[in-house]
């Protein structure tokens, strides 16, 4: 997995509540059995418009956004389906970074399993920055995950908070399924001990 | 000891190992796999050359591509097709039990593992799907999760967790006639707010949801995520037991017994106390159904369509004005005046074959109205068969729904089954967001029992005053 440090990128703005993962990418895009190439499915119904051309009212669709790496948005985003399909469009499209003044659990989750760094900015934060994207042409942020902070081009830092054992992984790149097979001995311990507690739970399928 | 809550006794039990900042390594007892969100685990074990550490403590399933129209006929979509395909080879080589598409015991992942028995009181449960919430009906832990932790368990039986918070969310008193656990997990998202689970670990308590079926307590655990709460549970009972008990892969003689001794253990204890505690009476909960784009936007049948200008908060009046437009809606207009093209009764919210029964027998002697569109899709091929050996299908027949095979069908319309722009549905299924049912596409969230009452009449009505 790629590792996140500091990156400094040009912002995006989606300035909505409760973003789903079925608007991040709809369910057409999810029959694909791969990672990649999802970026055409990004936010679809609101990049296209009725006749399938471009929304050009669409954040993604004005030039001035194009290269953005930082998405900036509101409450709730990411709410809905699991779907890790969407932490993978967002990545495809460029993507490395979402700001929002919360996340949906699920979500947030996934966007660590992909080096994405999800930031959890207070609401005022976040409305404040969203205010100064749509009237800054070329309007960038730092995020910095070793200090954890965000800092705008006047300087100012936001600190956000995050946990020390998801951002060591994010900030090594660590492979989790390798981190957690490091205590292979200690999982067939847990086994061991368990299947004499409830040995039921250890009457598994034959296929 | 100190007191503990249901939750914490199901979580301490399965901790392999904790890091100094709690981010704990989590047992898992079993995974339920279906095809849209495992290729890319399976992958991803390839690439690594990793084998699934426990492959019989997991179980797949088709079911978000099939058609639910004739399958002899084969996927028309070759797209499809192709997931299905994989899942079926993945299985095949990583050594894991598949109910293919036209095995009789296929069917909504959510519903077959409870059928089967797979899904058992105190146990850590996960599948690559948000609505694994509904297994928490039998004092489970079960929560969804993205592909890169479906390989993370297939590879380890474990996953990374920050344990979450606790809430109690009590509902007392006794439900009015005809209102369902659906009504209740809509009023009860209508009052916390989509977000308003976030973090936190659900467990519905109270005589109102002791009073509710296995069926019933499975439509409330699995619309926890619609509320933002990962997972949502009910302590296991005598009425638990029931269900499981001679389930196929349920355990039997002296394992069973040994089973149910530790089950009884799984109550939270008096003393214990939750992070935060949510009451309703279940007396005010009226049959429910949604106007908006989002589950929390909802209200009771005896209720009209808000109106954006009455709202004093400026993100929530956006948010309503944007969705009224979406939906279609006009302010302050009667919910029982709106009209529907569709109606589906499905999905792993109502598609058991309580709901079923329910449904047909509201359906039996009357006729869905001309306009309307009305399908019934079961949640497996074993409550297919089921409601077909009731008779279940010919009353739904006789009144004028299609009767399907089963799947997840219209609640996400990945298949064939898909609405139009503009087409206004009355809904059993968990969310109505913009374009989920096909783009375009306006849902209403209902019980089964309002759905057939909308299907028949051809607008909503309190079902109250109507059967």
């Amino acid at each position: 997995m790629q590792a996140f440090t500091t990156m400094t990128g040009l912002v995006a703005p989606l300035d909505r509540v409760n973003v789903d993962t079925d608007q991040i990418i709809p369910k057409q895009f999810l029959k694909t059995i791969k990672r990649t190439g999802l970026r055409e499915g990004l936010f679809y119904d609101w990049r296209k418009q009725k006749d399938g051309s471009q929304e050009p009212a669409f954040f993604l669709n004005q030039p001035r956004f194009q290269g953005a790496t930082i998405l900036l948005t509101r409450d709730n985003f990411g709410c809905g389906s699991s779907r890790e399909h969407a932490p993978w469009a967002l990545l495809d499209q460029g993507f490395r970074c979402v700001i929002a003044s919360s996340f949906a659990d699920i979500f947030y989750n996934n966007c660590f399993q992909n080096g994405m760094l999800p930031v959890v900015l207070k609401a005022d934060e976040v409305l404040a920055m969203m205010k100064d994207v749509l009237a800054t042409p070329g309007y960038q942020l730092t995020v910095d995950l070793g200090n954890q902070t965000v800092t705008t081009p006047d300087g100012t830092h936001s600190r956000f908070e995050i946990d020390p054992f998801r951002k060591d992984g994010l900030y090594r790149g660590l492979d989790a399924i390798g981190l957690t097979l490091q205590h292979e001995a200690t999982i067939a311990a847990y086994e061991t001990r368990r299947k004499a507690e409830a040995p039921w739970l250890f009457a598994d399928l034959q296929s | 000891m100190a007191a503990q809550t249901l939750f914490e006794k199901i979580w301490e039990s399965h901790v392999v190992r904790a890091e100094p900042d709690g981010t704990t390594l989590l047992y898992i007892d079993r995974q339920l796999v279906h095809e849209v969100t495992s290729p890319q685990a399976f992958e991803g074990l390839k690439l690594s050359g990793r084998r699934p550490r426990r492959p019989g403590a997991t179980l797949a399933v088709p079911d978000h591509n099939v058609p639910t129209t004739d399958r002899t006929l084969g996927i028309a979509d070759p797209l499809s097709a192709k997931q299905i395909q994989t899942l079926e080879e993945n299985c095949r080589d990583f050594g894991i039990t598949l109910f293919g598409m036209n095995d009789i015991r296929q069917g909504v992942v959510h519903v077959i593992g409870p059928e089967q028995g797979f899904t058992l009181p105190g146990t850590t449960i996960v599948c690559g799907d948000s609505h694994t919430s509904t297994h928490g009906a039998f004092g489970a832990l079960a929560f969804g999760i993205g592909t890169s932790e479906v390989e993370h368990v297939l590879a380890t039986q474990c996953l990374v967790q920050k344990r979450p918070k606790t809430m109690e969310i009590r509902v007392d008193g006794v439900l009015p006639a005809l209102c369902s656990a659906k009504d209740v997990i809509l009023a009860i998202i209508g009052k916390i707010g989509t977000a308003g689970g976030t973090g936190y670990v659900i467990e519905y308590t109270g005589s109102a949801i002791r009073a509710l079926s296995m069926e019933g307590r499975m439509t409330l655990c699995n619309m926890s995520i619609e509320g933002g709460a990962r997972a949502g549970m009910v302590a296991p009972d005598e009425n638990t037991v029931a269900y499981i008990k001679g389930r196929p892969l349920a355990p039997k003689g002296d394992l069973f017994e040994q089973a149910l001794q530790a089950w009884q253990q799984l109550k939270t204890d008096a003393n214990a106390t939750y992070d935060l505690i949510v009451t309703m009476r279940a007396e005010d909960i009226a049959p429910q159904v949604s106007w908006g784009t989002s589950p929390g936007m909802v209200t009771g049948i005896d209720q009209r369509v808000p109106d954006p200008r009455t709202i004093t908060d400026e993100n929530q009046r956006q948010a309503t004005a944007r969705a009224l437009e979406y939906m279609g809606l006009i302010p302050n207009m009667p919910m029982t005046d709106i009209r529907i093209d569709t109606v589906f009764i499905g999905s792993c919210t109502n598609s058991r074959i309580e709901d079923l029964r329910l449904a047909a027998n509201l359906a039996k002697g009357k006729h869905v109205a001309k306009t309307v569109h009305a399908m019934v899709v079961p949640g497996s091929g074993l409550v297919k068969q089921q409601a077909e050996q009731e008779g279940l299908d010919r009353l739904f027949k006789e009144a004028g729904f299609e009767w399907r095979e089963a799947g997840c069908s219209m609640c996400l319309a990945m298949n064939a089954d898909v609405l139009q722009p503009g087409e206004r549905c009355a809904s059993t299924s968990n969310r109505n967001f913009e374009g989920r049912q096909g783009a375009g596409g306006r849902t209403h969230l209902v019980s089964p029992a309002m759905a057939v009452a909308a299907a028949i009449e051809g607008h909503f009505v309190d079902i109250r005053h109507w059967a």
